[in-house]
């Protein structure tokens, strides 16, 4: 089990800030190969992944990341502070 | 050790920098920056801030972590707003202190740059025709190549 957060149009496009997923996926990319195969939601967020940054346990991460030990995913548009 | 704060509610700037500088030893310089809300032309009726909380404090940290290992600071000090704010609202700040001013004036450009990309920070802007979520600009990713 893994905690997944969207943030911005990620998460409106899902329609949830936040989700328990059971999943087995060994990277962050196949995490994201297991939610786009799930609903439509989750394919229109994830059609193009250069538009979208990954932080694993809160910190940045790439997509070919492993996600053994992983608690918390999250998916955001990249970030525009300041 | 920066002070960092991620809020809701607005901040004094005159009262901020107050504090700033009596809390400081050693510095001969004072750097600060505050972002505003634009009104763009009258078009923006409000922008809203969305961050991740938790990650926001830890990546600001180590944003001013950096900049403390890289110049000679006396003092850093990040305000950085979130919620729905009105054109002319103050979004953040961010105060340096140094012996002198060039390291006080190039840490505070250094952590504006990375605040911009660095920090899980989202804006949306509300007009009269709609809500749409701020792009980042290929020059926000350009300016880090500097440091």
């Amino acid at each position: 089990m893994i905690d997944v957060l969207y943030f911005a149009w990620v998460r409106e496009r899902i329609g949830v800030p936040k989700e328990r997923v059971e999943t087995e996926a060994p990277t962050v990319a196949a995490l994201v190969e297991e939610l786009r195969a799930r609903e439509e939601r989750y394919a229109m967020a994830f059609a193009d992944l250069s538009a979208i940054r990954v932080a694993i346990d809160q910190e940045l991460a790439e997509f070919d990341a492993p996600l053994a030990g992983a608690r918390e995913v999250a998916f955001f548009p990249p970030m525009t502070g300041g | 050790m920066a002070e960092i704060r991620v809020q809701e509610g607005p901040f004094d700037l005159g009262h901020e920098i107050n504090r700033f500088e009596a809390a400081l030893s050693g510095a001969g310089a004072v750097v600060s920056f505050t972002g505003l809300v634009r009104d763009e032309g009258g078009r923006l009726q409000a922008m809203e801030i969305e961050h991740y909380p938790g990650m926001t404090e830890r990546a600001v940290a180590a944003i001013a972590g950096e900049a403390e290992r890289r110049w000679r600071l006396a003092g850093c000090l990040v305000i950085h707003r979130h919620g729905r704010l009105g054109p002319g609202e103050r979004i953040m700040m961010v105060a340096t202190a140094a012996p002198h001013r060039a390291d006080a004036f190039a840490a505070a450009e250094f952590l504006m740059d990375y605040l911009k990309s660095r920090a899980p920070f989202w804006k949306k802007e509300h007009g009269a025709s709609g809500e749409t979520w701020v792009a980042a600009r290929d020059a926000d990713e350009e300016a880090l190549r500097r440091w």
